[in-house]
């Protein structure tokens, strides 16, 4: 098992109103020194077996039509190394 | 004349829909997400409301709804589509229309009567207003904000693929005041706001919603 990760962006050009609202509340708690804030997505794919360059295709054809879309969005995928039983405070 | 509406998990506005055309002087045929068949339909609409909850973007999970693969290849041939706030969202999202809708730009739901001008009255759900007409309709979104890049609203304006446009305050930020637009061929149209809540005067501004039912009856005689 391996873990990809898709990570959606709203496109810069597109207007992002939960960032502005994020950005918004930041202001009013006191937080100052952030100058902008973008909300994105991020979907953890635990994807079974080898990650071949097929199967990385196939994921990136995921994150293209479903995932984001690309007329309001980019997106990046990761592969993320297996998750093992040592370490984490779980 | 039969025109079909879709019911998607988390439809709102079906009923509505199939009373307006009922109205309009058709038989309304409801049809399911999960079907594979159209069951002869002449036309069909796709409701307003939350397809499969909005989650992930709004119409982007009812695209890949068994019933869109007809609803696709049935476009592509011709025939009459209109979708309306939520179907709008997924006739982007389906590709059978340029853009996507994002958050209304001030983040509040709106829900009011809403005054539109009819922009292009060539259209298979249109023919039956004039245009430069201005409409009452309700109007109700949280994600009704119409956005494309610049080649592609100039491309909509230079052809008059421009339906409908907001008059009075823009209600979700929608660039260009777009409230509603066509493709190429003028059978497909989608829509943010409400025709389907303004046919009958008792529940409703007025009646101005329903030519858009009747257009598509005229456009189907013809």
């Amino acid at each position: 098992m391996a873990r990809v990760v898709v990570d959606v962006m709203p496109k810069p050009e597109i207007l992002d109103p939960q960032g502005k609202a994020v950005h918004g509340a930041l202001d009013r708690l006191g937080f100052g020194g952030v100058a902008d804030v973008r909300q994105g997505k991020r979907f953890e794919l635990q994807v079974e077996g080898e990650i071949t360059e097929e199967r990385l295709a196939e994921i990136r054809n995921i994150a293209e039509t479903l995932l984001s879309n690309p007329v309001i969005e980019d997106y990046a995928v990761r592969i993320e190394e297996s998750v093992g039983v040592e370490g984490g405070a779980a | 004349m039969k025109v079909g509406v879709v019911t998607f998990p988390g439809s709102l506005d079906d009923v509505d829909a199939q009373r307006a055309v009922r109205l309009a002087g058709a038989e309304p045929v409801a049809l399911w997400h999960g079907d594979h068949d159209l069951r002869s339909v002449d036309a069909v609409v796709l409701p307003g409301g939350f397809s499969y909850g909005d989650y992930l973007r709004c119409g982007a999970i009812a695209r890949f709804a068994p019933v869109m693969t007809e609803v696709v290849a049935a476009a592509h041939g011709g025939m009459p589509v209109l979708g309306i706030c939520n179907g709008f969202q997924i006739l982007c999202e389906s590709h059978l229309l340029p853009g996507a809708l994002i958050r209304n730009d001030h983040r509040k739901f709106v829900c009011r009567d809403q005054r539109l001008r009819i922009d292009n009255a060539a259209t298979a759900w249109t023919s039956d207003y004039q245009a430069g007409d201005e409409i009452v309709v309700p109007l109700k979104n949280g994600e009704g904000g119409f956005v494309a890049d610049e080649f592609t609203l100039d491309l909509l304006e230079g052809e008059g693929r421009v339906v409908a446009r907001y008059l009075d305050d823009n209600p979700n930020g929608s660039l260009r005041d777009i409230a509603g637009i066509t493709n190429e061929r003028g059978n497909v149209v989608g829509l943010m706001p409400h025709p389907e809540h303004a046919v009958e005067d008792l529940c409703g501004p007025g009646t101005d919603g329903l030519g858009f039912f009747t257009s598509v009856l005229s456009a189907l005689v013809k």
